[in-house]
């Protein structure tokens, strides 16, 4: 059992060391990122079947008792988030295979890609707070490699934007955690929640704060999103879904298990604070996305728009909004993942990712037009696809605390983000292409592509029309998150 | 102690904000570099090294370390700087490479990553910029 735990880390670790030293020889270097992959997602749906029937898995490093040894905890939420990391870095492979965007080769990609699956892995399977920011660090390395591996003016412009952010969030939680063991002299998570429990519950909070504030940074809240538009769209997009799809959602989890798993009892202005930056990230993510006509720069600041409704579940400091939060994680990464997917069938299609230059696929290949409206309406939270129970769960519980004006903002955001999507809609599957002459190729090799995102699109649907598991599994994983030994 | 190490921490943050809002991209990356040395020597004191200067060893027939700084800050805090040197020299190399490339150190000349605005007001269509990408 403390096996498995250990393998989804080493896996994805092992594997990125292999395929950096088989550098020269690409085939080689592409089928062992598969095998490696392949593994993990094995390892990594053992865990979560293991944790579901059993218990909370827990490993503490060195043979150490808990309080002094670094602690590895696999409570369902963290072996599910891994799970659904398995499952994109498998679903990214699979889209290269294809020709849609495709990312130059460099000996450097794929062990980075590698190494940010392990960054994520262990940052969601971590119970030490040091140890999170070593893995957030890592994950700040992989993600700047993979930014950086074209040098073009507008990828080293946009690595530096990011380096420079998150940056900052990083030192930030170091600088936190390093109060934080000042005042407690522990780091690990169950420890620290101990600690909290006696004395005043403020005496902490301006610690609290500063790692919050980090993981906010880290997960592209207003007004600290400025690094997420101006890198992102320079990543080839089967990388972009990756990015889009795991990074973010590593500070909202840590967030989550930072104000709902270990700090309960962090005074009522942290969460309310909190709250008002969720309405604003939302309401600003999705007036950003309203300007740009690139679908790469809509998609990602519709990211941050959508991180909004996931803070606002943390923020409301109910069991219910935790369990929201958790829905909305597991639904957002799947079809954000896959919208990205789809724009890079888009782009191979029409020669562009900008709207205005694109066009006729909903004559000419209606099987994508069917594929994106399910990611599409299912952002938008149109029911009975998976956004639509997330976002109920956020605002039901947003309208049982009478938090009338916050519900009103996020219902608002959904029509905002129709808009957005009705104009990818009308800009590159309904009208016609602004070429009279254009035709969609015949000679790519887009198998992959559709594969993966027709896959995902159907996961969507199933979490849709069979909500009963995932909001089991939901609840399940927010009741677990309050009881951190 | 102490009080110096809260100055001297205090001062090196001034400065590393102070020199991380500036325009000149340099000066910026050696500002964060300046904040991450902050953020270190804020890890380096929470193991308490008021205590004094004291070897972290536990006396015969005691529990605990008594009178003395924990180490495990001293452990914390190496990890800190490798990480936070490699990434200084990375952050260079970057800020290097993008002042040859545009002959500039200005980060209002970094508008590469932004789409500029049209004489419409809406983004200027790029004129085959996805050329390098297909």
């Amino acid at each position: 059992m403390s096996a498995l735990i250990v393998a989804c880390m080493l896996i994805p670790l092992a594997t990125a060391l292999a395929a950096a030293l088989l550098g020269t020889r690409p085939a080689a270097q592409r089928g062992l990122s598969f095998v490696g992959v392949g593994l993990f997602f094995a390892t990594a749906v053992a865990l979560l079947v293991t944790v579901l029937r059993h218990d909370v898995i827990r490993v503490t490093m060195g043979g150490w008792p808990a309080p002094f040894g670094i602690e590895l905890v696999a409570d369902p939420l963290a072996a599910g988030m891994v799970l659904i990391t398995a499952t994109m870095g498998l679903a990214t492979l699979v889209f290269q295979l294809g020709d849609a965007d495709p990312s130059p080769e460099a000996p450097t990609l794929l062990p980075l890609v590698h190494a940010m699956l392990a960054a994520v892995t262990g940052s969601f399977l971590t119970g030490d707070l040091f140890n999170l920011y070593v893995w957030l660090e890592l994950m700040l390395v992989a993600s700047l490699g993979l930014l950086a591996y074209r040098t073009g003016r507008d990828h080293l412009e946009a690595t530096l934007k990011y380096f420079v952010l998150n940056a900052l969030g990083t030192l930030l939680a170091l600088a936190g955690i390093a109060y934080l063991h000042a005042a407690t002299g522990h780091l690990g998570f169950g420890a620290l929640a101990a600690a909290a429990r006696e004395g005043d519950p403020t005496r902490l909070a301006p610690f609290i704060v500063m790692v919050a504030l980090a993981f906010a940074v880290k997960s592209g809240a207003f007004p600290l999103f400025a690094w997420l538009p101006a890198s992102y769209h320079t990543l080839p997009a089967p990388l972009l879904a990756l990015f889009a799809g795991l990074l973010t959602k590593v500070g909202v989890y840590a967030l989550l298990r930072l104000l709902g798993g270990i700090f309960p009892a962090t005074p009522g202005f942290v969460f309310e604070a909190l709250a008002w930056v969720a309405a604003a990230t939302m309401l600003f993510g999705v007036l950003g996305a309203a300007y740009h006509w690139d679908v790469r720069r809509i998609l990602a600041f519709h990211i941050i728009s959508q991180i909004g409704y996931m803070l606002l579940g943390i923020a409301l400091d109910s069991a219910a909004g935790r369990e929201g939060t958790v829905f909305y994680i597991v639904h957002h990464i799947v079809v954000k993942a896959n919208l990205f997917f789809v724009a890079a069938l888009i782009f191979r299609y029409t020669g562009s990712y900008d709207l205005r230059r694109s066009g006729g696929l909903f004559a000419t290949r209606p099987a994508l037009a069917a594929i994106f409206a399910v990611p599409a309406l299912s952002l938008v939270g149109i029911p009975p696809l998976s956004g639509f129970w997330a976002k109920l769960l956020v605002v039901r519980e947003t309208l049982v605390q009478g938090r009338w004006v916050l519900a009103a903002i996020a219902l608002v955001v959904g029509f905002l983000t129709f808009y957005s999507m009705a104009k990818i809609w009308i800009g590159a599957f309904w009208k016609n292409h602004p070429d009279p002459a254009w035709q969609p190729h015949t000679d790519s090799r887009l198998g992959p592509g559709y594969v993966v995102t027709a896959a995902l699109a159907l996961v969507t649907l199933t979490i849709g029309l069979a909500p009963e598991q995932c909001l089991k599994f939901a609840a399940l994983a927010a009741e677990n998150l309050g009881e951190v030994k | 102690m102490i009080w110096l190490l809260a100055i001297g921490i205090g001062t090196v943050t001034a400065a590393g904000v102070f020199l991380s809002l500036s325009r000149e991209l340099l000066r910026c990356v050696v500002g964060v570099s300046l904040l991450a040395a902050a953020a270190n020597l804020i890890v380096f004191s929470s193991g308490h090294p008021e205590a004094g200067p004291k070897p972290p060893v536990v006396p015969v027939g005691l529990e605990q370390l008594v009178d003395a700084a924990a180490p495990l800050p001293q452990a914390l805090v190496l990890t800190a700087i490798v990480i936070g040197f490699s990434l200084t020299c990375f952050s260079l190399v970057v800020v290097l490479a993008i002042a040859q490339q545009s002959k500039s150190n200005d980060n209002r000349a970094l508008r590469d990553a932004e789409p500029r605005p049209g004489p419409d007001g809406k983004p200027a269509l790029e004129s085959l910029a996805t050329e390098d990408q297909i």
